[in-house]
């Protein structure tokens, strides 16, 4: 198998599984910790609109996603600070407003959308070097971000009234973490696509909780199998090829089902 | 000496057209300790995050300490219910204990030693710092109810707020956290929330009952008809394994 290592894109692929896997690994944890799964995926759904425009527009559809992204999770915190508008609710509205306008945007997009098919599934076999450097620099960016905010994230997740009560600005640090989700949404498309992007952000995590009660080493154990996952699920597309981003998600729900069992018959 | 710590004046909050609280007139003086007792549902919890800042009152003044309760929450030590948490959630005592700090540490800052010794320290003053590495989820409801009493103190607090301290501990445990909150109370304005009435009584100084309207009686001597009022039905008053009776007749009002 290790002849396939030959290739560039080979290699390219390998790497961006591992760029992503810090991404997901981390903030995976964090998203699974303070339960806003189902915000961070309004956010990842809320991306394609950025992907539409950016074909419409001519520019790079992942900074339109990165753009997207990052305005949706601000708007989700501004809106829980200033309204009362129920979470839940707002993410459905968010979820759907961007996967239209992204399929509006691209409807009126000239000539054909070639690798749109890759933006809503991935395409880890496809990415460039360019793009890895991009990720690079997001895992630079969330890994400090969490390192100087760790212990907030932490009193924010755990009890949010004794965090306000005890002095931290528990809205804007919620909306750093929301803006982190959104960075590792757009680390993430590359891999397994908008619509594939919270299983990523949440198989990881959970699995990792099983194992462990230790935020610190829920991320590691996190980042790890992430890692595993991409390394397994491309090798298996590929011998068999199958769709990249949906064999990753599988291999992943999969060893999740197993550790689960394994967890229940140890018990 | 007696200086006022907590004043609440003519306080209405509401929710969405419902009143929880009406009315509220409370005067906390400095080394009070200070038991609100009342049905669930009655407002209790709101009022601690009134006196928090941590929910608006719809009219009315709050001050903490001589000003806003933003503010004045810095020397507030605040205890909340056990039932808002995940027990699976990946934190240790200590952990729960260091949040405590998390006002003095300043942001995009770690904890220092120094919060690391307060911390250890306030873990030994409720005698658990042999737990300091366990996860919170494996620790029993009086255990968890000592970190988070450890939590507040780790705040260097000048006032104590806690929400149903005793809810889910067993008696003897309950006995305990009260000997120690008593002594506590030499240094620190206490603020206990409880519908526990029985132990209640025979450790706080001062008594009022909540019931959305607050009857404030200023000394803990508390009649069938204040409870019964708080409550709007029939209770039986029991002074068993109370030290000493508390519950007098009621004096011409």
């Amino acid at each position: 198998m290790w002849e396939i290592l030959q290739y560039e894109f080979m290699r390219n692929a390998l790497a961006a599984g591992v760029l992503a896997s810090v991404a997901c690994g981390i903030i995976g944890v964090l998203i699974v910790v303070k339960k806003i799964v189902s915000i961070s995926g309004g956010i990842s759904h809320a991306a394609f609109g950025g992907i539409g425009l950016g074909y419409l527009m001519g520019f790079d559809p992942i900074l339109g996603a990165l753009f997207f992204a990052l305005a949706s999770a601000l708007g989700m915190g501004v809106l829980r600070e200033r309204t009362r508008l129920s979470e839940d609710a707002a993410v459905g509205i968010l979820w759907v407003t961007g996967m239209s306008l992204g399929v509006i945007f691209i409807g009126l997009a000239p000539g054909y959308a070639p690798d749109l098919f890759s933006y809503l599934f991935g395409s880890i076999l496809t990415v460039p070097f360019l793009d890895l450097v991009v990720m690079a620099a997001l895992d630079i960016v969330i890994l400090l971000v969490v390192f100087l905010l760790y212990e907030e994230f932490m009193a924010i997740s755990f009890d949010e009234s004794f965090a306000t009560a005890a002095g931290v600005p528990v809205g804007r640090i919620y909306m750093v973490l929301l803006s982190l989700v959104a960075l590792s949404v757009v680390v993430l498309i590359r891999i397994v696509g908008v619509i594939l992007v919270i299983a990523m952000l949440t198989v990881p995590a959970t699995i990792a909780w099983q194992f462990s009660h230790r935020l610190k080493e829920m991320m590691a154990i996190s980042v790890l199998v992430s890692a595993i996952f991409t390394t397994e699920g491309l090798w298996l597309s590929y011998v068999f090829d199958l769709a990249s981003g949906a064999t990753i998600v599988l291999v992943s729900v999969a060893t999740f089902v197993l550790s689960s069992a394994l967890k229940s018959l140890f018990k | 000496m007696s200086e006022e710590v907590i004043s609440l004046e003519d306080v209405w909050v509401q929710y969405n057209g419902v009143t929880v609280l009406e009315d509220i007139t409370l005067s906390v003086q400095n080394r009070d300790f200070l038991g609100i007792i009342g049905p669930n549902g009655g407002g209790k919890t709101t009022l601690l995050k009134v006196i928090l800042g941590l929910i608006k009152p719809n009219r009315g003044r709050v001050t903490v300490l001589g000003g806003p309760p933003e503010e004045g929450r810095r020397f507030i030590g605040y205890v909340p219910q056990l039932t808002q948490f995940d027990r699976e959630f990946p934190a240790t005592a200590l952990d729960v204990v260091l949040m405590g700090r998390l006002g003095h540490k300043g942001l995009l800052r770690r904890y220092t030693e120094e919060d690391m010794e307060i911390a250890y320290k306030a873990l030994e003053s409720v005698e658990i710092l042999d737990l300091k590495d366990r996860q919170v989820g494996k620790l029993s409801g009086g255990e968890l109810q000592r970190v988070f009493l450890a939590r507040a103190l780790a705040a260097d607090p000048k006032i104590l707020l806690l929400d149903e301290p005793t809810a889910s501990i067993d008696e003897p445990t309950k006995t305990e956290l009260y000997e120690l909150l008593k002594g506590l109370n030499r240094e620190i304005t206490i603020i206990l929330v409880s519908h526990d009435i029985g132990v209640i009584s025979s450790y706080v100084d001062k008594i009022a009952c909540l019931n959305r309207r607050l009857f404030y009686h200023g000394s803990k001597e508390i009649t069938a008809e204040t409870i019964e009022e708080t409550y709007r039905c029939p209770v039986e008053l029991l002074a068993h394994g109370v030290p000493h009776r508390v519950l007098k007749k009621h004096e011409g009002k």
